[in-house]
């Protein structure tokens, strides 16, 4: 008996080691473009590496602001603010009625919303490309917005939050006279809340970072997202690593700073989408 | 529930409430239609035509026929989409099951720690981690061949993404990196609410770590399993930025990806009905893995 004991704490301690270590490898490629950003073209160049840059400089980020990277920044906070509130509007009401109401084809459209979600959702980029061309959105950020609100996900995910909402309420709301749109208003959102809080990070995290959608329907050096932008910097100048870096910094730090302080909400979204997909 | 129930069967409809559940539905639905459902079916449709910036005309199954019969390249694709299935999806169940269970039943601040941590790749981005890791394999410059040189592992700079055998292997680790993050949530979550007491009860009766795992865990945390499966399978055949940032699908076409492939195709040669072909035959592939997936894990609930 004691020595099993002994073998499990054994392997816990073992087990934290490596968990340690994986921690630390999986965070260095992070602090490999925060520190690169900051080392100037002579310090990336040499032979040895530098682990901490020893002669920090914000010269990369002034020959990155020489390229329009504020407007592709805001093209990027555009996008996702966008996305993310049509989304959550269009999928909370969608969501509500899809998990409380009976009606009519109910069954058909849900079963079709899942079918459609474990389609590849980049197979039908080529047909999405041709249809924003003939609605004359092509090359505007409307062409990555659009789609984005139309994948069900958050439909799916807002009909998994919205069946918590206790039938008793919405039929003593309706004994008081209240019509459709209060109800959803005055009881279905307040429950469901937490949800919306979940499916508008998820959503803005995902459109942020979407970026074969972006490459897709973006041209114009104006338009290009964050994301596109430091990815045509490197096709450019493939191995000025000090800009690359300083672009990926600017593009990976906001959305990790947003993703830290919601955490909480993230976690909820991606695990309640998940209950019995 | 039970109130539901006899509704639904009866199939008695409330006419004004179909009308406002349809009024809530709408919003959703015209994205629906007008985004997913319309480019699949011009997707479908346009995969038996000959279409490209200046042609459009019906050829039958001709697209078909030529990626499977005559388009080298596109066998060259399919054969290193599966490779990454075959290798990543196994690898990061495991993986991301191991990590959860070693960190699910820590102090709570800790578990998310870790968590975010193993998330950090995921929110960083693709193009930012992937030119970071570009870098970091560099020949000259990059982190690799500094270490692997000091460690003695190697003796002089290797090319790693311009080597046809190594590359690959590059992208399917840096795919690993960024695929685990989602996996260790929904593990975490599920291990957490494994029945406490049926372990304590079989704790009890002297059952071995191991036997816990098995007997008890395993089967409760099947239907994560069997999610966690599927859509890494779906997000690994659909691997196309790493190929596209990291390698090009180069060198000499030996990490081109069947979703690179057809990107290529489709907007560097214009051959959008070739494209459209390839996506269809993408599609049925996920499908028939998704479900054999299903079928398999069902199986072994039972």
């Amino acid at each position: 008996m004691e020595k099993t004991e002994r073998g499990q704490l054994f392997y816990k301690g073992i087990s934290i080691i490596v968990l340690i270590i994986l921690a630390v490898l999986f965070t260095f490629p992070l602090y490999w473009i925060l520190t690169g950003s900051l080392k100037s073209a002579m310090d990336i160049n040499q032979a040895v590496p530098q682990w901490f840059p020893t002669r920090p400089t914000l010269d990369n980020y002034e020959r990155l602001f020489k390229h329009p990277a504020w407007k592709w920044m805001f093209n990027s906070v555009f996008i996702s603010l966008v996305a993310m509130g049509l989304t959550c509007i269009t999928a909370a009401m969608a969501g509500y009625v899809l998990a409380k109401k009976r009606f009519p084809g109910r069954t058909v459209i849900f079963g079709l919303l899942v079918c459609a979600m474990a389609l590849p959702k980049q197979v039908i980029l080529i047909p999405l490309l041709k249809e924003m061309s003939f609605l004359h959105l092509h090359d505007t950020l409307w062409a990555v917005i659009l789609p984005t609100i139309g994948w069900p996900f958050g439909v799916f995910l807002m009909k998994q939050f919205s069946e918590n909402i206790p039938t008793e309420m919405l039929e003593a709301a309706r004994i008081d006279g209240a019509g459709e749109i209060k109800t959803f208003t005055n009881i279905v959102l307040p429950i469901i809340k937490p949800g919306i809080g979940a499916l508008a990070i998820f959503t803005f995290i995902s459109s942020w970072n979407d970026y074969f959608m972006q490459l897709i329907m973006l041209n114009s050096k104006e338009k290009l997202t964050i994301s596109l932008g430091i990815a045509k910097l490197q096709a450019e100048m493939s191995t000025d690593f000090g800009l690359i870096m300083a672009g990926a910094s600017l593009a990976a730090v906001p959305i990790i700073t947003i993703f830290l302080m919601f955490q909480k909400y993230f976690t909820k979204g991606i695990t309640m989408g998940a209950v019995k997909g | 529930m039970a109130k539901v129930q006899t509704k639904n069967t009866k199939r008695i409809f409330n006419h004004d409430e179909t009308i406002s559940a349809y009024l809530f539905l709408l919003p959703a639905l015209l994205f629906f239609v007008g985004f997913v459902i319309i480019p699949m079916i011009l997707c479908l449709v346009t995969s038996f035509f000959d279409y490209t910036m200046t042609e459009f005309k019906f050829v039958g199954l001709k697209n078909y026929s030529e990626m499977f019969f005559k388009d080298k390249v596109f066998l060259k694709s399919l054969f290193n989409t599966f490779l990454i299935v075959v290798v990543s999806v196994p690898a990061v169940t495991i993986f991301s099951l191991w990590v959860s269970s070693a960190i699910y039943n820590l102090k709570g601040w800790i578990c998310s720690f870790f968590r975010c941590i193993f998330y950090l790749p995921v929110v960083t981005g693709t193009v930012a981690v992937t030119v970071v890791w570009k870098w970091m394999f560099n020949q000259y410059t990059g982190l690799f061949n500094y270490v692997l040189k000091a460690g003695g592992v190697i003796d002089k700079n290797v090319s790693w993404l311009g080597n046809e055998k190594i590359a690959i292997w590059c992208i399917i680790l840096i795919l690993f990196t960024t695929s685990i993050g989602q996996p260790i949530v929904l593990y975490v979550s599920a291990l957490g609410n494994v029945d406490a007491s049926l372990i304590e009860a079989s704790e009890v009766d002297g059952a071995t770590k191991l036997q816990v795992f098995w007997k008890i865990k395993w089967p409760q945390i099947m239907p994560t399993t069997l999610y966690i499966l599927v859509i890494t399978t779906i997000n690994s055949f659909q691997c196309y930025a790493l190929v596209q940032l990291l390698t090009s699908g180069g060198p000499n076409n030996s990490t081109s990806t069947v979703m690179y492939y057809i990107y290529y195709e489709a907007f560097k040669l214009y051959r959008y009905g070739y494209g459209n072909a390839m996506g269809v035959i993408l599609a049925i592939i996920i499908a028939v893995f998704s479900a054999i997936q299903f079928k398999v894990a069902g199986q072994s609930r039972d």
